[in-house]
């Protein structure tokens, strides 16, 4: 209990960390499930359906059959690389959630604010140092298998994150000129030194976020970043059809896990990092005058619950009747607790940023299902040709504009 | 025994650690890795220091750039095992043995003159991070010579690898 | 507070032993990063003394040599390149067409 007062920072930090962990990787294991449906859905077929209500015991089910898999290691192969490759990857990639603010940080526990693990003002600075060591996750897997199929994937794999971590650190120097700080708070408040609350509009209804005046290099963003991760349409060095399984070919069972969370767990640091960067982050849309979006988070999830409720009564059986009437207590218990007027402005933070991350997620996944892959040539020409030339005329433009805007 | 303290000997002690292994590691990607160890502990240092710029600068471009670009070229040369021979005489009795005294006469000299009440440096508050804002400004006014001509010197060194590595036709 | 010396020490005994594994090791590749070893431990030095004496100009001078060491070895591995091409080997000793 001493050690307790005593350090209070220490006690408060590894308690978020722990929070953190857990909510992320939930996320991840019911990512797979949502990639699974929707793509089901885009190719007319319903996707995980048996295993538990809706699919939704599915991530589960492959959580146990990852760990109960025989964990073969190839016999002439680097054993401290090849072990070492996908801790390397997954602990990146769960590094980088670190960063990452949820909501407003004037909650405060100890002086700490609460939304946000480590509150750095170079946070994305060091966002991008972390992301351009996640090259050796895959590198490393590729060499270490001391096979053909991995090396020539893991080679192709890496010099294309390395490609293409050029292009997504340049578009994002449009933002940084514009709010003049590299901490994630000072990027959302937008102007140097501004103010966290309420945004302002242009013509009165279009939210002054990073999107609107710097769209070049918001697509070019969603590009590279769809890239760096390794998603289709530039999945290329992973494909089945090509490379039989890329650079983790050789994994099996908690190690090809391991890559496979590290996959989804870069995709939400992305998708989150688009959000702050470009969609105003825990900002709402609507002015905080109008009162009634407390209420958005509390009825969204009644909404939900009262779905789920409706699908429990009339439409299941048997067990699966059973867990959709857990799924609807769960989903009525959090809108419940939403509304209690003490929680209200509270959740208002966080609603609205896994709200956005949400729409990137399903904008990921929705790109998944519908495009086909880049030939490994032309991935490699876009990246250099087209999208880093593309970065470099914004990042200049928007500086002129900056100073022309100054001047005069 | 602050946490700067403890700090800074944890991340020295990777950093020596890492060294060490670079010398005794018997394959090339073995060593690269501890090189890469010296430096994500070396830019720890640099976050202790205060210099958070240089820190994220280290990571990114050392680390994440250069040292990508000495796997990439050990797993494109095949770079096996190094070659075991035993060392001459010379090396062993002499060399190893002068190569460790030169470590302590380093050491013992900069101990000597760096330490003492002259260079204890501020007991008392810790001194303001270095700001990214500061360092923009002296690169961009006093240094802006060198920082151009280091650029032209990076162009120069990709054409030189470009015109070094093409296979010829 | 951590005195200044104790990161100079620390920078000494990085070159040091970047010296010995620059001497010792036969691989191309090996001597190379031992060079970047050395270098790493000036930089700390760089940036121990501008915390020192709370100046700038120590971090401007760390930028510019992480620079130039990323130009220094993207052209001194291309050429590690074409001497493995040419000699068959990585072993340092083995190029030694020049050698009296």
């Amino acid at each position: 209990m001493d050690f307790i007062s005593e350090h209070p920072v220490l006690v408060v930090s590894l308690i978020k960390i722990a929070v953190l962990l857990f909510i992320v990787m939930t996320a991840l294991a019911y990512l797979t499930w949502f990639e699974r449906k929707v793509v089901a859905r885009i190719q007319s077929r319903w996707g995980p359906y048996y295993v538990g209500a809706h699919g939704l015991l599915q991530p589960l089910a492959d959580g146990l059959k990852f760990l109960f898999k025989e964990d073969l290691t190839p016999p002439a192969s680097d054993r401290f690389v090849y072990t070492l490759a996908p801790f390397l990857a997954l602990s990146l990639a769960l590094t980088t959630l670190a960063l990452i603010p949820f909501g407003p940080p004037t909650l405060q526990v100890f002086g700490q604010p609460v939304f946000v693990v480590a509150n750095s003002n170079i946070g994305l600075l060091f966002l991008f140092a972390i992301t351009s060591m996640g090259v050796y996750g895959v590198a490393l897997a590729g060499w270490s298998s001391n096979s053909k199929y991995p090396l020539l994937g893991g080679l192709r794999s890496s010099a294309q994150m390395v490609s293409y971590e050029v292009a997504l650190t340049l578009s994002v120097v449009g933002v940084l000129l514009l709010a003049g700080s590299f901490s994630f708070n000072g990027i959302i408040a937008g102007v140097p030194g501004g103010s966290l609350g309420q945004t302002g509009y242009w013509l009165h209804f279009i939210p002054k976020w990073n999107v609107f005046p710097q769209i070049v290099g918001f697509l070019c963003y969603i590009t590279a970043a769809v890239a760096e991760t390794n998603r289709i349409p530039f999945d290329l060095p992973e494909a089945e059809t090509e490379l039989v399984a890329g650079f983790h070919t050789e994994y099996s069972s908690f190690k090809f896990a391991m890559f496979f969370m590290a996959e989804y767990a870069n995709m939400i640091t992305v998708s989150c990092l688009a959000t702050i960067l470009f969609f105003g982050g825990w900002l709402s849309p609507f002015p905080n005058s109008w009162t009634w979006q407390l209420y958005l988070p509390g009825a969204g999830l009644v909404a939900l619950g009262l779905y789920c409720l409706y699908d429990t009564v009339k439409e299941m059986r048997g067990i699966a009747r059973l867990q959709f009437a857990v799924v609807t207590l769960l989903c009525l218990g959090g809108g419940a607790i939403c509304l209690i007027p003490r929680v209200m402005p509270i959740a208002q933070g966080p609603f609205w940023f896994l709200a956005k991350v949400g729409l990137f997620i399903f904008f990921y996944v929705w790109v998944r299902g519908t495009l086909p892959r880049f030939r490994y040539d032309q991935l490699m020409s876009f990246g250099w040709k087209l999208l880093l030339p593309v970065s470099l005329a914004n990042l200049v433009g928007t500086a002129l504009v900056i100073l022309l805007v100054k001047r005069g | 025994m602050n946490l700067p303290l403890i700090l800074f000997f944890f991340c020295g002690g990777l950093a020596v650690l890492g060294a060490i292994l670079l010398i005794v590691a018997r394959e090339p990607i073995h060593s690269a890795l501890s090189l890469i160890l010296v430096m994500v502990s070396l830019a720890i240092l640099y976050l202790l220091l205060g210099a958070e710029f240089i820190a994220a600068v280290q990571i990114i471009v050392y680390a994440g750039a250069v040292m990508v670009l000495f796997v990439f070229v050990i797993m494109l040369l095949n770079a096996g095992v190094e070659q075991r021979t035993n060392w001459s005489k010379m090396a062993k009795y002499a060399g190893m043995p002068l190569g460790i005294f030169l470590l302590l006469e380093i050491t013992r000299w900069i101990w000597r003159s760096t330490a003492g009440p002259q260079a204890a440096n501020g007991a008392g508050a810790v001194p303001a991070a270095f700001s990214t804002h500061d360092l923009a400004m002296a690169l961009f006014r006093q240094y802006l010579f060198p920082f151009e001509a280091t650029s032209i010197l990076i162009l120069i060194a990709i054409l030189g690898a470009l015109v070094l590595a093409k296979r010829s036709e | 507070m951590v005195p200044i010396s104790y990161y100079l020490v620390l920078s000494g005994v990085l070159f040091g032993l970047g010296v010995i594994a620059f001497i010792f090791k036969r691989n191309i590749i090996t001597i190379f990063m031992a060079i970047e070893l050395m270098l790493n431990a000036v930089n700390l030095a760089f940036v121990a003394f501008a915390r020192a004496w709370n100046q700038l100009d120590g971090l401007v001078f760390v930028f510019f040599v992480i620079v130039v060491a990323a130009a220094e070895a993207a052209v001194g591995l291309a050429i590690v390149i074409v001497i493995s091409q040419n000699r068959r080997s990585l072993n340092v000793e083995d190029v030694n067409l020049l050698k009296f």
